[in-house]
């Protein structure tokens, strides 16, 4: 009896380290098409095709946004804050998280002239989450801090 | 160590799980079914707009516990598959029938909750990257347990075939938990990480940890009540239940 369940537990745990081991390699093998998108380093170093639909993804730049004077088109970059920075041209409405500074995935297609025009922006929302009150963290940290000190809740 | 061998072999007899568990039920209904009001209201009333998804946030404290308890449901589905191909324990294979059902509907749950959300925040309900497509396996491999069960007439095959897909399934779990890790998502980074500060403001923290302590336990509850279900089912005639059914 001993002796059996020994030889089902090796015929088992086989089997799960045979099956681990081969999607780890299937993923590793697989890695860049399984991500979502291309991130800004990839696209200006010209692993990105050009003019095939493909998705892109990274930071607004701060103060790069420029809004057409009429129509729905704007214009803004995108960088991985590493130097990597390509531009972007959209017409179309903005999700309201889009944000300067903040992370979004742009889709369409690259020019030749390194441009990026796309048909549909979508905002990565981070994950940190703040109340509207508050600007950041810090401020978030001290506030709990304090409330806490003066025995009040966090309601 | 004693005690441990001993829970083990006990929790392995359906007669002392089916009376001993029936207590247990209702105390996780009642617990579980309070915090989940409580948590609920308090995060869909009560918590201030989020700084830049406003009133968007409030699904958060439904969201995220369903997610959290659907990866925890199959991690126990799979330790029951474990245990049941090596020790043929039978408890073990019925805790799979009855946990595999729930799980798929919690599963659902995250994703319809991943979808609500996505639409005002991301700008869709749906993109096809890591972290939705290995969540929605999850939910396949769910329904997969359920459907091999009885696509196999001989009961002690299909057991065994289940136990193995439950366990099997398992590598799913720490590719949805990485996944916005190891590839770029569209689907944010985890706010918890144990060892570091959260990223949640305490406001959001506090009646989100409510209600994933409310899910785990009231969908604890339910599970050991669809366990107690098919211990009727299987032992139906033995002298013990009838025995049971008489005094109560």
């Amino acid at each position: 009896m001993r002796k059996l369940r020994q030889r089902r537990l090796a015929v088992v745990l086989f089997v799960v380290v045979g099956a681990t081991a081969t999607l780890s390699l299937a993923l590793l093998a697989l890695q860049e098409n399984v991500d979502l998108f291309y991130e800004p380093a990839r696209v200006t170093n010209g692993e990105a095709p050009v003019g095939v639909d493909i998705r892109a993804g990274g930071m607004v730049v701060e103060g790069s946004v420029a809004h057409d004077r009429e129509g729905l088109g704007v214009a803004f970059s995108i960088t991985d804050h590493g130097g990597h920075e390509f531009d972007v041209r959209y017409v179309g409405l903005l999700p309201d998280l889009f944000k300067e500074g903040k992370g979004i995935m742009v889709r369409g297609q690259l020019t030749e002239d390194g441009l990026f025009d796309a048909h549909e922006v979508l905002a990565k929302h981070d994950e940190n989450y703040v109340p509207h009150e508050l600007q950041d963290m810090a401020e978030a940290a001290d506030l709990a801090g304090s409330a806490k000190a003066a025995g009040i809740e966090p309601s | 160590m004693g005690w441990i061998k001993t829970t083990f072999h006990k929790t392995g007899s359906p007669r002392w799980f089916f009376t001993g568990a029936r207590s247990w039920v209702v105390g996780l209904y009642v617990f579980g079914a309070l915090l989940i009001v409580v948590g609920s209201t308090w995060g869909l009333g009560f918590v201030p707009p989020e700084r830049l998804q406003g009133n968007s946030v409030r699904i958060l404290f439904i969201h995220a516990p369903a997610a959290h308890l659907a990866e925890a449901i199959y991690v126990a589905i799979a330790i029951a598959g474990f245990v049941f191909l090596v020790w043929r324990m039978k408890m073990a294979d019925m805790l799979i029938q009855a946990a595999a059902p729930i799980g798929f509907v919690v599963t659902v749950l995250a994703l319809a909750t991943g979808i609500i959300w996505g639409i005002p925040t991301w700008g869709t309900g749906w993109v096809w990257d890591a972290r939705t497509v290995s969540t929605l396996l999850l939910a396949f491999l769910f329904f997969g347990l359920v459907a091999l069960r009885q696509a196999i007439g001989r009961e002690d095959r299909a057991s065994r075939a289940v136990a193995l897909l439950a366990l099997v399934g398992v590598i799913n779990i720490p590719i949805i938990k990485y996944s916005v890790e190891w590839f770029t998502t569209l689907h944010q980074p985890p706010s918890i990480v144990i060892g570091e500060k959260p990223a949640i403001a305490p406001v959001f923290l506090v009646p989100l940890a409510v209600n994933v302590l409310g899910f785990y336990c009231f969908v604890a509850g339910v599970v050991i009540a669809a366990l107690r279900a098919r211990i009727v089912e299987r032992e139906a005639g033995t002298q013990w239940l009838r025995d049971w059914i008489s005094k109560s």
